[in-house]
């Protein structure tokens, strides 16, 4: 049986890492973005934000929202006969105003439409890391870089949003937006949505004007008046965006940690997935305790006699059973073959030889 | 310093931190802490979604209060709720229903960031005002979005000139810059990522959002073992099976390197941010219930009579 994590990085075109914050979804782009380097494709992985150590350790350091190439020397570990010629690795850390805003630019009809937007402050709230707007982001750079065709893998890592389906949603949400019959309203010239606003909803805006103000009101009106030109644009963006999400060379991994919470948001996740006819590609779960054997904690501290080394023993073995009893109604909807587990270390992740250890347990 | 002394530093106090590290757990231990030295607690739910009333065996958490144990309630304190809320008492009730319905809601928050956190904060500060509780605890939203959280209201300051909504987000600032009301509580693990996290947290939340902290609470901290004089041949001369010997003899060297690695990341927190820390044991239980809690609990109590 050939390794599923192997032909992820060796045959897809697009990996999409998800799941919720702090289980290592970004160290496990890096690893598969590696790995796929190391296999002679030139990878790239997107992450949105990386934890300061593995950044620097990646050459991440300056903040670029264009793939920047890492030099083969820090990644590739093994000796030099043995090195890849074709593979490379690029990184880019997701910002999400800047891929916005090339956006706007491209889109524009003129470059004076484009420069009403830009400097419009409802955009910039919209533009900023606002609910919604960095999944969509992080989903139009996944679009970018897959039509330049400069690559052969890209790696994403979602952003930490605590439901982490919400990018998946991006386009759709973006799309329903763009049909909210408020904001259609507000998009017809100034002098006229008065008079076609019906009574209900101009009691609607004067509540909202009186709550907030008149200006913020008057932002946002101005920002779909500029947006308006542009909206078919990116109406068929995000239909390609979505379709992209769609793709057989896009595959999907759930990365999981044997906690409660991060299980339950995977589940949630798979679930998702499933009802919009997308495959899970691989789980890995991260950080799970080795399990010492294959004692009862029970019979063991019945055993004990106060001796501190079987005590402890106990303990580790309720660990390993709780997590694996956590894990199961995952594991269990998955075929088993795609299942990978990644040890919790005595060491820290933060550095290309742990990032080589982690490789180990899923290559 | 004495429990109930602490607990009466401020009305208000903010629990944060990344996901995963225990937020919700330490903010229930907490909680019965606070409850020993005779206070009354309201627990505020922000996210809505809180494993807090497993741990008490209740039912789901709503924006009613429910009682979890004796002078503790909790209830959730979710954006959409707070403003339905906010409009209601504002005169506004015949329009709230529509106003969220019609999608209005939405491009307004869109147009006001941090309006959804105003009216959150807002809440917060009439339950302190009433008072709600002697001590009313926050489950706030994790470490990223926290910050944004607490710079709310000064952002909103500098977006709305006028209106309701500046005068709520004036009030809400009072409080938070208030050491005598408000402090944020910082929760994180003994782990690389964790600690980072956390200070970068903790240098934007007293420097950006003005917001006084409190003491670090250090989570899942592992004990000090004594040092391993039971090798694997000794084991099995006191009658434990090979296998059994060996595994015990692997835990004990995983524990020895896991504490060390926890040490050293508590020795980096210290020197990088000079805040007292308060350590919570590791739990191996299968689930947190009422007596983990209360076992926390005793550690929280311990950790602040050190301080």
């Amino acid at each position: 049986m050939t390794n599923p994590f192997v032909s992820l990085v060796e045959t897809r075109e697009i990996v999409v890492c998800c799941g919720t914050g702090g289980v290592g979804k970004t160290t496990t782009a890096a690893v598969l973005a590696i790995e796929a380097a190391r296999r002679g494709r030139r990878a790239v992985v997107v992450t949105i934000d990386p934890a300061k150590r593995l950044a620097d350790t990646l050459g991440l350091s300056a903040l670029s929202n264009e793939p920047a190439l890492i030099d083969q020397q820090i990644w590739d570990v093994s000796n030099s006969a043995q090195r890849s010629t074709t593979g490379s690795l690029s990184a880019l850390m997701l910002d999400t105003k800047s891929t916005f805003d090339k956006l706007v630019l491209e889109h524009a009809p003129d470059a004076e439409a484009a420069e009403r937007i830009l400097d419009n402050r409802f955009y910039r709230n919209v533009s900023g890391a606002l609910g919604g707007t960095q999944e969509y982001m992080a989903m139009e750079k996944l679009y970018e870089l897959h039509t330049s065709r400069g690559f052969d893998l890209i790696v994403i890592d979602t952003p930490p949003s605590r439901h982490a389906l919400d990018f998946l949603e991006a386009p759709e949400r973006l799309l329903r937006m763009l049909d909210n019959r408020m904001f259609r309203l507000l998009m017809m010239p100034t002098k006229t949505y008065m008079k076609l606003a019906s009574v209900a909803l101009q009691a609607l805006l004067r509540t909202v004007s009186r709550v907030v103000g008149r200006e913020v009101v008057e932002d946002a009106i101005a920002f779909f008046q500029a947006f308006e030109g542009m909206e078919q644009g990116f109406r068929e963006r995000a239909a390609k965006v979505q379709a992209l999400i769609d793709d057989p060379a896009t595959a999907f991994v759930l990365v999981t940690a044997p906690r409660r919470d991060a299980v339950d948001e995977a589940m949630f996740f798979s679930h998702r997935l499933e009802t919009n006819g997308l495959a899970i590609a691989g789980l890995i779960v991260n950080r799970i305790h080795p399990t010492f054997g294959d004692a009862a904690p029970d019979a063991l501290r019945a055993a004990a006699q106060g001796n501190a080394a079987i005590l402890n023993l106990a303990d580790y073995r309720d660990i390993a059973i709780r997590e694996r009893a956590t894990l199961e109604g995952l594991t269990t909807k998955l075929p088993s073959d795609v299942v990978g587990y990644v040890p919790l270390l005595d060491c820290d992740v933060h550095d290309i030889a742990g990032l080589a250890l982690v490789a180990s347990s899923l290559f | 310093m004495e429990l109930r002394q602490f607990c009466s530093q401020s009305r208000v106090v903010i629990v944060a931190g990344k996901g995963g590290v225990g937020k919700t757990t330490v903010t229930a231990a907490l909680a019965l802490a606070a409850t020993r030295a005779g206070l009354s607690v309201l627990i505020c739910e922000v996210e809505g979604k809180s494993g807090l009333t497993a741990a008490f065996g209740s039912a789901t958490l709503e924006y009613d209060e429910i009682e979890l144990a004796p002078h503790l309630r909790a209830r959730t304190l979710a954006p959409n709720d707070a403003m339905v809320d906010y409009l209601e008492s504002h005169g506004m009730k015949r329009i709230s229903k529509r106003l969220a319905s019609s999608g209005a809601l939405d491009v307004v928050a869109t147009a006001v960031p941090g309006m959804k956190d105003i009216l959150v904060l807002g809440k917060i500060k009439s339950l302190e005002q009433l008072p709600a509780a002697d001590l009313i605890l926050v489950d706030a939203p994790a470490a990223g979005h926290a910050i944004s959280f607490l710079m709310s209201a000064r952002g909103l300051l500098d977006a709305v000139r006028v209106g309701p909504i500046r005068k709520q987000a004036t009030d809400v600032v009072e409080l938070l810059t208030d050491p005598t009301r408000c402090q944020v509580m910082l929760v994180t693990l003994p782990e690389e990522t964790p600690v980072n996290e956390l200070i970068e947290t903790a240098f934007a939340v007293e420097d950006r959002a003005g917001v006084a902290l409190g003491p670090v609470v250090v989570n899942g901290c592992l004990p000090l073992q004594e040092p391993n004089d039971w090798g694997e041949r000794s084991l099995v001369e006191a009658g434990f099976s090979n296998e059994i010997a060996a595994a015990a003899v692997e835990a004990r060297r995983f524990q020895h390197a896991r504490r060390a690695m926890q040490q050293h990341q508590r020795a980096r927190l210290a020197q990088e941010l000079p805040l007292p820390q308060i350590e919570l044991p590791q739990l191996f239980t299968a689930a947190i219930h009422r007596a983990e809690l209360e076992t926390l609990a005793d550690a929280l109590v311990a950790g602040i009579a050190a301080l």
